[in-house]
């Protein structure tokens, strides 16, 4: 079944006895493409109450020595995760194809590098 | 960035759990697979880590107390810009930390309300008051360098989230080192006056850093747990003696004496320290150290005058959330 990718107590409201407890922050994933070219890379995540304030927020706490130049903000409810107890359905099928990959296949040194 | 071992893990409870779950999932930490989030794991495993990893972000947060003091007061404006982005970075590590303990299914609200209502530990070290400049330079030497030591093996924790936390925290964390040996090689080779100041702070500093490393091998109870669960690679007087062994060299290039005269070098080259004074960790742990109303009343303090910021960022946000919908419906 799949899942958030956080664990599941994290979003259910939760019952406080103490009425002067803290109130939640919305949580959001943060993803920061390097000068390098490659793709966003989820780096962690962080709370902010908007959009906006996540955006400002994760400059400061995951660009603060120049590890990007672009930083996606996404809502961590947003993001729906495999379930680990799926594994193997899921990806032990590729485990046995070997012949998807280049090494299965013989060419003689004399044709060189293919 | 600052742990202490005073992290100990939950009895193990797992007689009331699925047997052969935990046979499998001690398979896995034996295998040197990461647990991650979802991942089925023993209720005393996810106690433990949310524990140690909270107390770990508190000890960052309440870390930036000491330090923060003495931002307005720096001796150059170099100073001051490294001081400042060195506290920016122990507030960085604590953030890192708790979306880490997150993961594990209590709120980083949750996590914070403990440790205002005095019910969570952080580390010992920040009971301490920062009393002169030449204090900064220690910390950043010594208190960083423990840290740093304890922190290594960590970045191979069993749990994912834990690990990965630690290695951004270790890749930011020896500048945080190097800058505090500067500070005290600078007073080092400056006048008397400077030197002794240097001295001064090393000697108040020394035995409280030894502490963070926590209890002696011999009287800690849990950590045969941590140990078989690998989220502690080595014991706390392993670590201890690297960063002795480390150090006194250090000290010996700056000229300055380590505060016990009962150091000998052994026959295998490792310093061997004098007894602890484990009375004053205890009386500091239990809240009895010079700083620890102070701390938790500044915690309190900044928290309750961000009240207001908190309610307000919310309220916007629903605003716009409910005009967004609105406009939608049109």
């Amino acid at each position: 079944m799949p899942q958030s990718a956080r664990s599941v107590g994290l979003h259910k409201q939760q019952s406080r006895e103490n009425a002067m407890a803290t109130p939640n922050t919305p949580l959001w994933e943060v993803f920061i493409r390097s000068r390098n070219g490659l793709a966003h890379k989820h780096v962690g995540s962080l709370h902010a109450s908007d959009a906006t304030m996540a955006l400002q927020a994760a400059r400061d706490i995951y660009t603060r020595r120049g590890e990007g130049l672009s930083i996606w903000v996404v809502p961590s409810t947003a993001i729906t995760a495999s379930d680990p107890a799926d594994k193997g359905m899921m990806f032990e099928p590729a485990e046995s194809k070997i012949y998807r990959h280049p090494t299965f296949y013989e060419v003689p040194d004399e044709v060189g590098h293919m | 960035m600052y742990t202490q071992a005073l992290n100990t893990a939950e009895a193990d409870d797992r007689g009331l759990e699925d047997a052969a779950k935990a046979v499998q999932f001690q398979a896995r930490i034996d295998g040197e697979e990461r647990i991650e989030p979802n991942d089925w794991m023993p209720a005393a495993y996810r106690k433990t880590l949310t524990r140690q990893i909270s107390q770990h972000a508190h000890s960052e947060i309440v870390g930036m107390l000491p330090e923060g003091n003495w931002i307005t007061r720096a001796p150059t404006l170099r100073r001051k810009a490294a001081l400042l982005a060195k506290v920016q970075d122990e507030c960085g590590h604590g953030l890192y930390l708790y979306a880490a303990a997150e993961t594990l299914g209590t709120s980083r609200e949750e996590l914070v309300d403990a440790m205002l209502a005095g019910k969570a530990k952080y580390s010992s070290i920040f009971n301490y008051p920062t009393l002169t400049w030449a204090d900064i330079g220690t910390i950043g030497w010594l208190v960083d360098g423990a840290a740093i030591m304890n922190q290594i093996p960590l970045c191979r924790c069993s749990y994912g989230p834990y690990a990965r936390a630690m290695i951004r925290v270790c890749k930011e964390e020896s500048f945080h080192q190097r800058q505090g040996y500067e500070i005290m090689l600078t007073l080092c080779r400056g006048s008397d006056e400077q030197k002794a100041m240097a001295q001064d702070a090393l000697n108040r500093w020394w035995w409280p850093v030894l502490m963070m490393f926590g209890p002696p091998d011999a009287t800690s109870q849990h950590s045969d747990t941590s140990t078989k669960w690998k989220i502690k690679r080595f014991s706390n007087d392993e670590l201890r003696q690297k960063f002795v062994d480390a150090t006194v060299p250090q000290a010996q290039y700056l000229g300055l004496t380590i505060p016990d005269p009962g150091m000998i070098q052994d026959a295998d080259g490792h310093w061997r320290y004098s007894e602890i004074d484990w009375t004053e960790f205890k009386q500091v742990l239990a809240g009895n150290g010079p700083c620890n109303r102070d701390r938790l009343a500044a915690r309190r303090k900044a928290h309750d005058e961000g009240g207001w910021v908190r309610e307000a960022a919310a309220a916007y946000a629903a605003k716009r959330a409910q005009r967004r919908t609105a406009q939608a419906a049109e």
